[in-house]
């Protein structure tokens, strides 16, 4: 079991050297200020602080970035719910005219960057009067036609008798939206809530265009905003780092099964 | 079933799906075409500001695009991004998807997140990190090199490491879902049939080369596809190790794209932009499909 022994110390190398900048990122957050600027580079904190947190929190408005953060994610994946979910299942399972036809459109729509219509995005919302706020920020994530396939995809394994019996009941199409096809769809509606919530806890470069209200940033964009004023204190942009990825990094870890096997299962179908 | 029946079915489709299919036309499609009317006119900080300012150029923002030295940094610069870190992900994510579907390795779940774990990361706080990783005096990487005896390399600061140095970072954020798409294919391939290979007396070389890789020859180009349509919408990566320096080295098209849109309130320019942006993402991401037709012609 010798080729085993060496394959696993591979992997085991290879994950430390794919983990290292995330435990670094950790260990300079709690080191005193100043203590990460010296040669030979240290690894451990020789005295481990509290301070840059302190910091960010009592006097950079670290806190506010976090709610903030917090109140944009839970919305965005809200209202991603809300949009996505009957869409997908009417595409999958409700008979209408001029379905399949949207269906192929919004396929090869797939095919478009987001990043392409941002300036008239910009300027439409200018006209809406919603840029500089959390409705401008929160747009996008109504338009997520990933999502609508990947509820689709799962709709699509609803038995048709299942609905065509409740029709017979005298149901109407939202009580068996509501009733039946929900309960059904909750492996699907759990996966989507979480890439919702990642995608746009993540997200940095449309936050950073609608918001100019310093008050109103996201972590992120508050993030590259404070690395650009305090790049040499290397110990208060790590707990910065910190404070904006361990939240979605321990989601990860928490829902790690549901995630990679919502990822595993979109691609061998797709 | 009732005519009703049928009826209210209809209804409920169109009911349904047509939120969503409003805010996709309304914040997708419109703003999509909107770009391509918008790189037309040459819309600035005064018509922002009145809106009878604005004139119709015709082509005039491509001609001053193709002129402008800028742009064909920012191009070269994105292409070099492309030919490096595509064929990186896809070696890097290879390599990981083998070892963590291999039987022999033990704990092949806990090697499996951790090699997914960058890519969920926060892309500004993951790309803050490592421009303090990349530090030329204090920081790990050039430790390391000088370790192995290796001279430091002022990674962010000089204009010939600048691109490699970000395309390590990009590796690194990104091999972790390349991953994942090698595995979904690797565990197509039938258990029984690298055993055959195995009783055949293939070694493992030879059942990696022979069994698993044309198996997953598909996902290949899948995997260099996505990469390569991510690496045409390097952003925040140059925004926030490099503010596209040293010397414009790590502009990218996108980077272009915000600063003469948002920067500089050129929207026309920004939206000309945006369009060659999107004709060569789509030019680039035929490349992977052809090249796999071609193979299989010279395989047949």
């Amino acid at each position: 079991m010798t080729a085993g022994r060496a394959m696993t110390a591979l992997a085991a190398l290879f994950a430390a050297i794919t983990l290292a900048p995330l435990l670094w990122m950790v260990s300079v957050s709690l080191m005193q200020p100043g203590e990460a600027g010296q040669f030979p580079p240290p690894l451990i904190p020789a005295d481990p602080t509290l301070a840059n947190y302190r910091e960010l929190f009592a006097a950079l408005g670290m806190g506010g970035f976090l709610a903030n953060s917090l109140l944009v994610s839970t919305l965005a994946t809200l209202l991603a719910l809300l949009f996505t979910l009957p869409a997908g299942y009417a595409f999958a399972k409700l008979r209408f005219s001029g379905r399949t036809a949207t269906v192929q459109i919004l396929l090869a729509l797939l095919l478009i960057p987001g990043q392409i219509g941002m300036l008239p995005l910009f300027l439409e919302l200018k006209v809406i009067g919603l840029v500089n706020s959390y409705a401008g920020v929160l747009v996008p994530w109504l338009a997520g036609i990933i999502g609508i396939f990947l509820v689709r995809q799962y709709a699509l394994s609803i038995p048709d008798e299942l609905l065509e019996a409740a029709r017979i009941d005298g149901a109407s199409e939202w009580d068996i939206f509501r009733h039946i096809v929900l309960p059904i769809l909750r492996p699907a509606i759990a996966t989507l809530a979480l890439f919702v919530f990642l995608g746009s806890w993540n997200d940095f470069m449309w936050p950073l265009i609608v918001l100019s209200d310093h008050d109103l940033y996201t972590l992120p964009v508050a993030l590259a905003s404070l690395g650009r004023e305090r790049a040499q204190d290397i110990e208060l942009m790590m707990a910065g780092s910190v404070v904006t990825t361990v939240p979605v990094l321990l989601l990860f870890l928490a829902l790690q099964r549901q995630f990679i096997g919502g990822l595993l299962a979109g691609s061998v179908k797709g | 079933m009732s005519g009703a029946g049928v009826r209210a079915e209809r209804r409920a489709g169109w009911l349904f799906s047509a939120p969503a299919l409003l805010a996709i036309a309304l914040f997708f499609v419109l703003p999509t075409i909107a770009s391509l009317a918008l790189s037309l006119t040459d819309f600035d900080i005064y018509a922002l500001a009145d809106i009878r300012n604005l004139r119709f150029v015709g082509l005039d923002n491509y001609a001053a695009l193709l002129a402008d030295p800028l742009f064909w940094t920012a191009l070269g610069n994105t292409l070099w991004f492309v030919a490096l870190g595509v064929p990186l992900v896809v070696i890097v994510a290879l390599g990981a998807a083998i070892l963590v579907n291999e039987r022999m390795v033990a704990w092949r779940p806990v090697w499996r997140v951790a090699f997914f774990a960058p890519y969920v990361a926060t892309l500004v706080a993951a790309a803050v990190v490592w421009k303090y990783l990349l530090h030329t005096r204090y920081g790990l990487v050039n430790y390391a090199l000088g370790t192995l005896g290796l001279p430091p390399v002022d990674w962010l600061g000089d204009p010939r490491w600048a691109i490699p140095a970000i395309t390590l970072f990009v590796v690194w954020k990104s091999f972790g879902y390349a991953m994942l798409i090698f595995l979904a294919a690797l565990q197509t391939v039938p258990r029984e049939l690298i055993e055959a290979a195995r009783i055949d007396g293939a070694g493992w070389w030879a059942r990696l080369r022979h069994v698993i890789l044309p198996a997953i020859t598909p996902a290949a180009g899948l995997v260099a596809v996505l990469s390569i349509v991510a690496m045409f919408q390097l952003f925040a990566e140059p925004y926030v190790m490099t503010e596209g320096g040293p010397a414009q080295s790590t502009v990218t098209v996108l980077y272009l794209m915000f600063e003469e849109g948002f920067q500089w309130w050129n929207l026309g320019t920004g939206a000309a932009v945006a369009v060659v942006l999107f004709v060569c993402i789509v030019a680039a991401a035929l490349v992977p499909a052809a090249a796999m037709r071609l193979l299989r012609v010279r395989r047949v």
